[in-house]
């Protein structure tokens, strides 16, 4: 699908982190703006973190204006993917619903869809009729334990195939001339001129990184990476405000297809979908501490089988055949931090928490053009590094996760 | 998941405690800078590594502790490093 090339001494950009983010970071880079010297290093191989490890959905009902604006952009690069990067994404648009238990619950769905429809977003709240009616597995009965009062329903929402974007953007990257070098581990990056211990920190200026196969010059680095972004953002000197924490996904057995679209219920911390292939995958809310461990958890099977039980009574006699976790980059306003930081020549485009894999496309597309430009192009303005020191979150705590 | 030592109840499941985060020491709310009271309520160090760190035995003993342990592996280092019955961070 790419080339396997040496590893040269100088590129004009670095990008540390071989996921959908950094890969299209780099597509974009050399398809919109016709910078093609990049280097995409991955301390293992592509797609191995979060990129390969999330549960696949995508959507823009988000309840923040910016963030509207932003995951809908995403969504309009997940629609033409297939035919902009001539892969099969398996882009299947069938819907997403978020789950109301309660009265407040509703009240915030009401919220979110007025913010989305504002925004020409397709989304508005269902009552339980219609919840049956689009999943029938569902239990709206009001004696349930959670009784189903309502729904947000988005039917752009969807889930698309994790792996093929992530070898699209890779394949078509590398046919325009960027590298990518896989097994290639940042162990630090090189600053001059800064007000920390060895030159670092902030009002210096990037040179380089030196990595497992040795020293690279390049006057642009980009720390794309989820879960490790603290550690390469320290090699900088630049400090952010994010906590490591692991979330657990699981899946079943393949079964006939029952489940047609995505079911959310964040007052029980889970989320589910039916692949293609019939299983069933789940995903939760972060692990409740920080780790940088991913071992799986019993605890997280019998919450998961209690709470989607709870929801889908029918499905009991379901197996699960394995569970999995990646690591989360959590910050305090469950927004990211992208663009310029105060190492000149040293950009993030971290804190991707849990809805990193829906953004991918667009921060990709913007951060090419922040590195292109110079500047912070508009649709991310909203969420650079220097906001918690003004003070200036985003606050998009009540949509972006489950669980709280 | 996780057996946390607690000072007082002995190890626990950590579903048992609410993790409060790193033990950072808070700065004097009526001498600090809004920017230092800023980093100190956004800034983490979030090492790979060792952490000191506050728990709250929440089905316990519901009292508050400092523990250190490393984040790559999930080992305590011996027991509680110290108490802090105020529930502050210490």
């Amino acid at each position: 699908m790419w080339r396997d090339v040496p590893l040269r001494t100088s590129y004009d950009v670095v990008i540390v982190g071989g996921g959908v983010h950094g890969l299209a970071c780099a597509y974009y880079l050399a398809t919109n703006h016709g910078i093609t010297d990049v280097a995409v290093l991955d301390k293992g191989y592509l797609g191995g973190g979060g990129s390969g490890r999330n549960t696949a959905i995508v959507r823009s009902n988000y309840l923040t204006p910016e963030g509207v604006a932003f995951y809908d952009r995403s969504l309009a690069l997940y629609n033409t993917m297939a035919v902009d990067l001539n892969i099969n994404v398996m882009f299947s648009r069938r819907g997403h619903m978020t789950l109301a238990h309660t009265d407040s619950a509703l009240r915030t769905m009401r919220w979110r869809a007025e913010v989305n429809k504002l925004q020409d977003i397709d989304s508005d709240v269902i009552g339980p009729d219609e919840v049956k009616r689009l999943a029938p597995s569902l239990d709206v009965s009001p004696g349930a334990r959670y009784p189903i009062l309502g729904a947000l329903h988005h039917p752009p929402g969807g889930i698309v195939r994790h792996d093929a974007v992530v070898w699209g953007y890779a394949r078509g990257a590398d046919h325009r001339g960027v590298e990518l070098h896989q097994k290639t581990e940042v162990l630090d990056i090189l600053v001059e001129g800064g007000d920390g211990p060895d030159g670092k920190g902030p009002g210096g200026t990037v040179t380089g990184v030196r990595t497992s196969r040795g020293d690279i010059s390049a006057p642009i680095v980009v720390n794309c990476t989820a879960g490790w972004a603290t550690l390469i953002s320290d090699m900088a000197g630049v400090a952010l405000p994010i906590s490591t924490r692991p979330l657990q996904a699981a899946v079943t057995e393949p079964v006939k297809v029952f489940l047609p679209t995505v079911v959310v219920s964040g007052s029980l911390h889970v989320y589910v979908s039916q692949t293609d292939r019939g299983e069933l995958v789940f995903g939760a809310s972060v692990d409740p501490f920080n780790t940088y461990n991913i071992r799986g958890s019993l605890e997280f099977t019998e919450e998961l089988a209690g709470h989607v039980l709870e929801l889908m009574p029918s499905i009991s006699r379901m197996r699960l055949l394995r569970q999995w976790s990646g690591l989360c980059d959590m910050t305090p306003d469950y927004s990211p931090i992208m663009g310029f930081t105060p190492v000149d020549g040293f950009l993030c485009d971290v804190g991707w928490g849990t809805y990193g894999f829906k953004a991918g496309p667009v921060s990709g597309e913007q951060m090419a053009e922040a590195i292109a430009t110079g500047r912070t192009p508009k649709l991310i303005e909203p969420f650079p590094l220097s906001r918690f020191a003004a003070g200036d979150l985003v606050g998009e705590k009540g949509a972006a996760a489950v669980g709280h | 998941m996780l057996l946390v030592p607690c000072p007082h109840c002995g190890p626990r499941n950590a579903a048992d405690m609410r993790y409060v985060g790193e033990s950072h020491r808070r700065p004097d709310p009526n001498a600090v800078t809004i920017e230092a009271w800023r980093e100190h309520l956004y800034m983490q160090r979030n090492p790979a590594g060792l952490l000191r760190e506050t728990w709250y035995c929440r089905a316990g003993c519901r009292r508050y502790f400092v523990l250190e342990r490393d984040t790559a592996t999930n080992q305590f280092v011996d027991s509680p490093t110290g108490v802090d019955k105020l529930g502050g961070k210490a």
